[in-house]
């Protein structure tokens, strides 16, 4: 047997920097990694977004009717589910499927946005203030507290209310920069554990430019907490757009999202149910196969977590 | 501790100054003033901009927002353009009515999920668990807005086992007895509150769960059993209360989103706090009043996470002793 060659012999930091020629030094048998058990959770709801997804992509040839058509407003106004309506029409006599349908391209572009948007700036935030530390991070620190202590949805709305109606574009834009605090103080905290490992000692000790180092070491070795809690954001995104749009500051008057079509119906639930049910049903069904899929990618990503819980 | 208290304080003050320089930068910086929209549409150019120098629209906006910010520090919030009162006296009378709301959701969700996540932590692996922790994902997304329409269409119309919306009955409350106008109120709050209570329950529980989950592989928890205390004392006394802990954070975590909730079902059940009004003072664009809700909004999160941390520092010896 072999005598086990310690992690630190300077051969293997090398090559790990990745920056050196790889020495090809004589390794010990690795202990076999805990198998990644992907769960059935996972494949449904990875399979349910991509559905989800198809469904917005196609809603032109799927829809019934036109979304914002007024089919007939005298006879064709607040009617029930039927066979022609599935799932009902609202008080301008639209097509509720029809609405639903278009109304997930909206939904689903701005949350992924959104949250791309958030992801990415919360990624470069935390990953400054964690490469940098001392000074740099406790004043980076200090300001994400105050931001994180804002109830957001007061401000989102307040700016919403105030600069409405807002185009698409700015929506996105709005949510994605009010959600991105707590990723960075994931990304921040996962940083400085990177800091400490050997690999970037070498690297440093090579004399890698800093923004290589980020790029090439720190980021890789941060993405999987990030995209966890982006995979998590969205379902969050997508219950605050419609409920922004509930209040009628979401998206734009005539164009349906699942939150908007709320807004058409908000004056009369009690005879409308249809109105109300249906909509919710999708946000639930979506957002639920975005949460799913975020634990179960959390598990899968994270063996150790899994592991420990299973030791007890 | 004194230090740390001290040091508290001071970052609450903090976010307090940026919430209000938040909200103030992004609102007057949006199109429009207050007199673009207020009264009659046909109001003179001149009779606005004499409204404007009046109310010091006028001016350079740091100007504005030290001018602000001073009135701010005195209590004055503005004058609500569509109320026709002052903004803090409407929100000195909206105030109450949220933090009642809000206190009661607080204290029935850490219930519920306390409860139910202890629970799953001691079944933890059985089917009982399992599906506990799938219902609360459900419950985790659901939007608090629909599921307070769902319960007052439930509640309220198809079975009127509850009023359905409001603080009080309008028409008899002022002619009941004391008892009488006490259980109005709480008959109005049980539907809000539980709405509200549910989805934050989730979240709870989760946590609670994962909290207990580590303390009962402990020595001491072992201790316990091995001196022959009944599984129920061992749960309770010995492993619960030191994985009530780092509940008290999520006290604190909380309160961002469950004032954002309270603001959807405030709206929903019509109840009379800052959400219903703030939702008014949007439909009204009354600028005032939508600043003032955000920014005593901004102070009720920050007293509130302020007192979260009080209290863990309160129960946690470790911290006591700094």
């Amino acid at each position: 047997m072999q005598p086990p060659i310690p992690a630190s012999a300077p051969a293997e930091r090398l090559a790990s920097s990745g920056v050196a020629p790889a020495l090809t030094p004589v390794r010990a048998p690795e202990p076999p990694r805990p198998r990644r058990r992907l769960t059935g959770a996972l494949w449904w709801s990875l399979a349910l977004i991509a559905l989800l997804c198809t469904i917005a992509l196609l809603a032109p040839l799927l829809a019934p009717y036109a979304p914002n058509t007024q089919l007939d407003i005298i006879a064709l106004k607040n009617q029930p589910p039927s066979l022609a309506h599935p799932f009902g029409t609202d008080q301008y006599s639209r097509d509720l499927l029809s609405r639903m349908l278009f109304g997930a391209r909206i939904s689903l572009s701005v949350a992924l946005l959104a949250v791309l948007l958030s992801a990415t700036v919360g990624t470069a935030y935390g990953l400054i203030a964690g490469y940098f530390g001392g000074r740099v991070d406790a004043v980076m620190m200090r300001l994400l507290d105050a931001c994180l202590a804002i109830p957001r949805v007061l401000l989102l709305v307040a700016v919403l209310a105030l600069w409405s109606p807002v185009p698409l574009g700015a929506l996105i834009a709005i949510i994605g920069l009010t959600g991105w605090f707590e990723v960075s103080r994931l990304v921040r905290a996962e940083v400085l554990s990177v800091m400490q490992r050997e690999y970037l000692l070498a690297a440093r000790a090579l004399g890698t430019p800093g923004f290589r180092i980020i790029w090439r070491h720190v980021l890789p070795n941060v993405l999987n907490p990030i995209i966890v809690a982006a995979t998590l954001g969205v379902g969050n995104v997508i219950m605050l757009e419609a409920g922004l749009s509930y209040l009628g500051i979401g998206a734009r008057a005539p164009a349906a999202s699942w939150g908007s079509i709320f807004f058409d119906g908000s004056d009369a639930f009690q005879a409308t149910w249809w109105i109300a049910l249906f909509p919710g049903l999708a946000i639930i069904v979506t957002v639920l196969a975005f949460n799913v899929f975020g634990s179960a990618l959390r598990d899968a990503l994270d063996p150790h977590q899994l592991a420990g819980d299973r030791a007890r | 501790m004194r230090r740390y208290v001290a040091g508290r304080i001071v970052q609450s003050l903090i976010v307090v100054f940026l919430v209000t320089a938040i909200s103030f930068f992004l609102i007057r910086l949006a199109p429009g003033d207050a007199f673009s929209f207020v009264g009659d549409y046909t109001m003179s150019d001149a009779v606005r901009n004499r409204l404007r120098a009046q109310f010091g629209y006028d001016r350079p906006l740091i100007e504005q927002f030290a001018r602000f910010l001073g009135n701010v520090v005195r209590g004055q919030l503005g004058y609500s353009h569509s109320m026709h009162r002052d903004v803090g006296s409407i929100l000195a009378v909206a105030l109450p009515r949220t933090l009642l709301l809000m206190g009661a959701a607080l204290f029935t969700s850490f219930a519920i999920g306390i409860a139910v996540g202890a629970f799953q932590a001691v079944r933890r692996g059985s089917w009982l668990d399992r599906s506990a922790s799938g219902i609360l994902l459900l419950f985790y997304s659901i939007p608090d807005f629909w599921l307070a329409l769902m319960a007052l269409l439930a509640f309220a119309y198809w079975l009127p086992i509850f009023p359905s919306g409001g603080m009080v009955d309008q028409v008899v409350h002022d002619y009941m007895s004391f008892g009488g106008r006490v259980r109005d109120v709480i008959a109005h709050l049980i539907l809000p509150s539980l709405t509200l209570a549910v989805l934050s329950a989730a979240g709870i529980a989760r946590f609670q769960r994962a909290a207990l989950l580590d303390v009962l592989p402990q020595d001491y928890v072992r201790t316990a059993r091995a001196k022959g205390l009944g599984e129920r004392t061992v749960v309770l006394k010995h492993a619960l209360r030191n994985a009530l802990l780092p509940v008290i954070t999520l006290l604190g975590l909380s309160l961002p989103a469950l004032v954002g909730g309270t603001f959807f079902v405030e709206k929903v059940f019509s109840w009379p706090g800052m959400g219903y009004i703030a939702a008014n003072a949007i439909a009204s664009r009354d600028y005032d009043l939508v600043t003032g809700t955000v920014i005593v909004g901004g102070i009720m999160v920050a007293v509130g996470s302020l007192l979260a941390d009080l209290l863990y520092a309160a129960a946690d010896p470790r911290l006591r002793a700094r």
